[in-house]
């Protein structure tokens, strides 16, 4: 069989619709974006706290600054424990000697806590990015801290809403947080109860006064008396009464 | 339509990788648990997912060996190149299967047997004695990937239409092979609720209406139904990907390391993974181009059918160059690598997941995954650290730190004091436990009233009541309270480890508290109740 040539027919294009620019689906997503966010703008907090605080609860985006004498570390893993036991995750940056199994006893979820140790030059970008990650950001004071950094992360914390606490060192120490954070926590008094003297019985439970300031809306200061914790291991307020007593052991004979 | 598949599978990679032969009884341990184990393990009783401590007490002599997916990866190689002078549309499906269409080579070689003969002598050769290799051809790569492994001999060829009868009667918990991405549990979940629900092989799927299945069980479960008739998991896409969806990177300097290289794949693989991302689409194929300055090119497919991540992404690109770069000298390339492609073969439109409602994938857990990801990204796989309880009888030992990447991000984690059987620990202090464990215990002075340093006797008690306590050069402060002493006495059999300590609780003046261990005639503090 022959082969035939193939016949040159020049055929038109057809016109191509004019179709519009592709739109992308992340301007979909944000145009179809409900205009109230589900998320609340405030993180839950153990009721006993919540008299220190100017609301009941922490405003994401804000800064807290804990500090004061012995049991200002228990006091600052004790307001991430609400949030944390609802589903909130938590980091720690800073804190090598943080202790994992009493902040598991304070109601901090350990499944949602990451732990990050980053070399001394690292560190503002490790706090940022975990501000984006998490809901709750612990920091210990590294020893310089500088303005511009603090501002920024303050800044970052207030637009990603998380809400970052400072453990400020509780004796006059190295560093201060350079900006006055939003709520300030100071542990006033502390008293621990439980050895009955000659060596007998243990620490099981602790009585703090805490005072709780800040700017603006907390600026008016607040006082609460705490067990933290109390003999089954809860944070709860203590009955008002008599400050606590610093007991004297007397010698066993 | 289907694509008549041949799979090459190594029974037991992740043991042939680390070096053992079917003799010894290794098991390969991934976050506490069996992932793989040899012929000879299996033999006492050691299957897959079974705890550590447990594999050990059915087989007391095995040996166990750390899971590293890179060196399965890089031993993997050779046995690839081995069986890619079959075809060049070899596809890697994860270290140690691999699968290629027989369309070509079948009638080139001679017949589907021939071929699959052929293809395992070429990777059994490859393997060199220290594993063997089965081969199984049929309709689609998920009957030839059961073809291969449950098929009577070494070689199996299912007739071409004969998958859906081949299939049937095999349990429904295979479908977790083809439908979970890495580390994905969804098959395995659904392979789990369909065997609640009655439904236990894979001839009962094939029977179900596909509507129903459909509607019931969600994208997942038609994909399954597809899978047990025989049919290819998705309707093949005849759309080619767009050219822009083709990725490129030159490296200059070439990269001679192999981490400089997977650093740069790791850019690729993100912008290639939000390019797709911004059309709706996932990709389940990918094809790794590599090219050195002197001209050497390595291209390998790779495919997972649950969709690749860019993380997967990159770590598949970091084992073809670890392959290729560590391979045998003959295959190794001359130069330092100048150019990564990525070409994504088989775009399909992705169906996105359904965050759980309550439990379950959190839009939280995500964010935090991403954010562990980013920081593992700055400082290293081993700078994110989550808490893991685990015995002990200090606070330091009680309360221990891991690398994020070796445990699943979210599960569970049981504080031990409120685990109702936390085991006895004898010596232990109660709760509460001290906030603040010092990494590197502080030094003190604990005193007497008369000066004299403190000891605590044989017999447990202290020997004077500690009146002043000096803590790391401080001045000395008055003990207000004290508790203890808890003396532990631990490993006494064996003289090398064994500790003698004695532990004190002491309350200084303003509420100060501190945990105070005494080892060696030396005091130290090793917690703070802060």
């Amino acid at each position: 069989m022959a082969l035939v040539e193939p016949l040159e027919v020049e055929i038109p294009d057809a016109p191509v619709p004019a179709r519009p620019a592709p739109v992308g689906l992340p301007m979909v997503a944000a145009r179809t974006r409900p205009v109230a966010l589900a998320r609340e703008a405030l993180l839950p907090v153990l009721p006993a706290l919540e008299g220190l605080l100017p609301e009941p609860g922490l405003r994401r985006g804000t800064t807290v600054g804990v500090g004061g004498g012995p049991g200002a570390t228990s006091l600052a893993l004790a307001l991430g424990a609400a949030a944390s036991a609802v589903g909130s995750w938590a980091g720690a940056v800073g804190l090598p000697s943080l202790g994992l199994e009493a902040a598991g006893e304070l109601g901090v979820a350990l499944e949602r806590l990451l732990l990050v140790e980053p070399p001394p030059d690292r560190w503002a970008t490790v706090v940022a990015a975990l501000l984006d990650a998490v809901d709750l950001v612990h920091i210990a004071l590294p020893p310089r801290v500088r303005l511009g950094d603090a501002r920024r992360l303050a800044a970052r914390a207030r637009e990603r809403g998380a809400v970052l606490v400072v453990h400020a060192p509780g004796a006059v120490g190295t560093g201060a947080w350079p900006e006055a954070p939003a709520v300030r926590l100071t542990v006033a008094e502390s008293a621990w109860e439980g050895p009955a003297g000659g060596g007998a019985g243990r620490l099981h439970a602790r009585r703090v006064e805490v005072v709780g300031g800040g700017r603006g809306a907390a600026a008016r200061p607040r006082r609460a008396a705490l067990w933290l914790p109390d003999a089954t291991g809860s944070v709860r307020l203590a009955e008002p009464g008599s400050t606590p007593s610093r007991r004297r052991v007397e010698a066993a004979s | 339509m289907t694509t008549r598949t041949l799979v090459v599978w190594c029974p037991d990679w992740p043991v042939v990788a680390a070096g053992a032969g079917p003799e010894d009884a290794v098991a390969v341990v991934f976050a506490n648990r069996v992932v793989a184990c040899s012929a000879a393990a299996r033999v006492e009783g050691v299957r897959r997912g079974l705890r550590r401590r447990e594999a050990q007490g059915r087989c007391p002599d095995l040996v166990l060996v750390a899971a590293d997916p890179d060196r399965d990866a890089r031993a993997f190689e050779p046995v690839a190149a081995a069986v890619a002078t079959l075809s060049p549309r070899l596809e890697v499906l994860r270290p140690g299967t691999l699968a290629l269409p027989t369309r070509g080579p079948s009638r080139y070689f001679g017949g589907d047997e021939a071929l699959a003969g052929r293809a395992a002598a070429l990777a059994t050769e490859a393997l060199d004695g220290r594993g063997s290799a089965r081969s199984g051809v049929a309709d689609g790569p998920f009957a030839a990937l059961l073809a291969a492994r449950a098929g009577p001999e070494a070689t199996t060829v299912v007739p071409p239409g004969g998958s859906a009868a081949f299939l049937a009667p095999h349990p429904v918990a295979t479908l977790e092979l083809a439908l979970d991405a890495e580390g994905g549990t969804t098959g395995r979940e659904l392979a789990e609720l369909l065997a609640r629900l009655g439904v236990r092989t894979l001839g009962a799927v094939a029977a179900l209406p596909a509507g129903a299945v459909l509607g019931r069980f969600g994208s997942l479960g038609a994909r399954a139904a597809r899978l047990t008739r025989g049919e290819d998991e998705r309707p093949p896409d005849l759309r080619r990907p767009e050219p822009d969806l083709v990725v490129a990177l030159e490296l200059d300097p070439p990269a001679e390391r192999v981490e400089t290289a997977a650093f740069a794949a790791r850019t690729l693989a993100a912008e290639l993974g939000e390019r797709l991302g911004r059309r709706g689409l996932a990709c389940t194929a990918v094809a790794v181009e590599a090219e050195t300055e002197h001209g050497e090119a390595l291209s390998r497919r790779w495919r997972s059918e649950g969709g690749l991540s860019p993380a997967a992404l990159a770590d598949r690109v970091r084992w073809q160059l670890d392959g290729w770069l560590h391979g045998s000298a003959a295959a190794r390339p001359t130069g330092g690598i100048s150019l990564l492609r990525l070409v994504p073969d088989a775009v399909v439109p992705d169906e996105g997941r359904q965050l759980g409602f309550w439990g379950g994938a959190t839009d939280a857990d995500e964010r935090a995954a991403r954010g562990v990801a980013r920081l593992q990204g700055l400082l290293g796989p081993d700078a994110v650290t989550v808490p893991s309880p685990s015995g002990g009888r200090s606070p330091g030992e009680r309360g221990r730190r891991v690398p994020a990447h070796v445990v699943r991000l979210g599960a569970a984690v049981v504080a031990p004091s409120r685990a109702p059987a936390a085991g006895p620990w004898p010596g232990a202090l109660p709760p509460p436990s001290p906030v603040v464990t010092h990494e590197r215990p502080l030094p003190a002075a604990v005193v007497d009233a008369e000066g004299r340093p403190v000891g605590v006797t044989g017999r447990g008690l202290v020997s004077a009541e500690p009146q002043q306590v000096a803590v790391a050069g401080a001045p000395p402060a008055t003990v207000v309270a004290w508790a203890g002493p808890w003396p532990v006495d631990e490993r006494w059999w064996d003289p090398a480890s064994a500790r003698r300590r004695a532990r004190l609780q002491v309350v200084l003046p303003d509420g100060e508290a501190h945990l105070l261990g005494l080892e060696g005639g030396r005091w130290e503090v090793e917690a703070t109740y802060d």
